[in-house]
């Protein structure tokens, strides 16, 4: 297979990644680097590398679609970024000492915790109570718009919420990803923040955390442009296209089979890892 | 467009987030020009060879500095022209983070400020540093 089938094919599959991980809310990032390792045979460095620069296209360019709706919070989100930045630099800088095969098998257990996290359901009340002490002094509690004018929140569990915030961060510098799952766990679970707030929070902050590692992944000469090329802009273009049609779409079926897609990919993953294919 | 003579209220969150969206956007179309148009040069001079990316050796020095990349960027070399659009989409969200020091500074947010110039400067380390290793 030459340079240009090989490119084109690479597109067409990240350009499916992006569409079903945009219209499913579960990101298309999680499975670039199967996708790369297991049926491209790329070194999974490399895909690391392109998935990480796709992972901050579709963050960036998904913000076409949020800031216009006044979801975001982002005191909240600029406070938990010193947590996501100094994790996504241990990160990267675990990425150069582990074992291409540990990696490969850490990454089959995220995918696994993240295809768990897809099946859960959503807390849909956002269950308030009394304002919390350091949120308060951090001054993190807003208001998001809502039918009848402005819902207020009061936000909880901010240390939890930044501990969490930081292994999401090492998670995304070592394996190349968003760790919108992650994000969205620490934002929605522990800090009891609205389900929209949080997950358009999370896709804020995901550029900012993969730009963090991305000059240590650079340096290493982890990027290949010939390989990124296919990959930034395949995501890219799937991922705009498949926010677009996310109003109506029937989302549910599909969220299920690309759970399903994912847990093999993960069983793949950590198999290889396992017997020396990496 | 409202105008409004009252300072503070110019800087208001949502209007700081528009702002943050826009500066998002245009980094990203840019950067994605840069990659199209090297990723087009890539495939006409490449296009016949055979993928090296089965076997890890790390990418050349040229690909791997700004220095380099900028040098191969304006000989108009595919790789070169791919590299900075890369280098352009990573420093988006630091762009955007350090507009949000600009905009927490005009709202008087001193401790915003602050946590915002903290997350700069380890971005700063990350990339200028990255980017300066031989």
């Amino acid at each position: 297979m030459n340079i240009l089938n090989f490119s084109l094919l690479i597109g067409l599959g990240s350009f499916v990644a992006g569409f079903l991980g945009s219209l499913t809310g579960l990101g298309g990032g999680v499975v670039i680097v199967p996708l790369l390792t297991l049926v491209f045979k790329v070194d999974i460095r490399y895909a690391i590398g392109a998935s990480l620069v796709s992972v901050i296209a579709t963050s960036s360019g998904a913000a076409a679609a949020y800031v216009r709706e006044g979801y975001s919070n982002i005191r909240i989100g600029m406070f938990l970024e010193i947590a996501t930045t100094v994790g996504a630099l241990v990160g990267a800088f675990l990425t150069g000492m582990l074992a291409t095969s540990a990696i490969a098998v850490i990454f089959g257990l995220v995918l696994l915790y993240s295809a768990y996290l897809a099946a859960r359901p959503r807390r849909e009340e956002n269950d308030n109570g009394p304002p919390d002490r350091i949120a308060t002094l951090l001054r993190m509690d807003s208001d998001y718009p809502i039918a009848t004018g402005r819902q207020s929140y009061h936000v909880h569990g901010v240390p939890g919420g930044f501990s969490l915030m930081f292994v999401a961060g090492v998670l995304s510098g070592l394996l190349g990803i968003g760790s919108g799952a992650v994000k969205v766990l620490a934002m929605d679970q522990i800090m009891r923040l609205p389900f929209k707030v949080s997950t358009t929070t999370s896709n804020f902050m995901i550029g900012v955390t993969a730009a963090a590692s991305a000059g240590v992944y650079l340096s290493r000469g982890y990027i290949g442009p010939g390989l990124v090329m296919p990959v930034m802009l395949g995501v890219l273009a799937g991922s705009l296209i498949g926010a677009r049609s996310l109003t109506n779409a029937k989302t549910e079926t599909l969220r299920v089979v690309f759970s399903a897609v994912i847990v093999v990919l993960g069983i793949e993953m950590i198999f290889n890892g396992l017997t020396g294919k990496f | 467009m409202k105008h409004t003579t009252n300072r503070a209220s110019r800087w208001t969150d949502e209007r700081v987030e528009e702002i943050l969206g826009k500066l998002l956007i245009a980094g990203v179309i840019l950067a994605a020009t840069f990659v199209l148009c090297g990723g087009a040069r890539y495939l006409i001079h490449y296009g016949a060879g055979l993928p090296q990316y089965g076997v890890f050796h790390g990418e050349p020095a040229d690909l791997r500095t700004l220095s380099g990349i900028l040098k191969d960027a304006v000989a108009l070399h595919g790789e070169g022209l791919i590299q900075l659009g890369i280098v352009l989409l990573v420093a988006t969200p630091i762009a955007r983070v350090a507009f949000s020091v600009f905009a927490f500074a005009r709202q008087r947010d001193i401790l915003y400020v602050i946590l915002t110039l903290i997350v700069l400067s380890l971005l700063l380390y990350s990339f200028v540093g990255g980017l300066n290793q031989p």
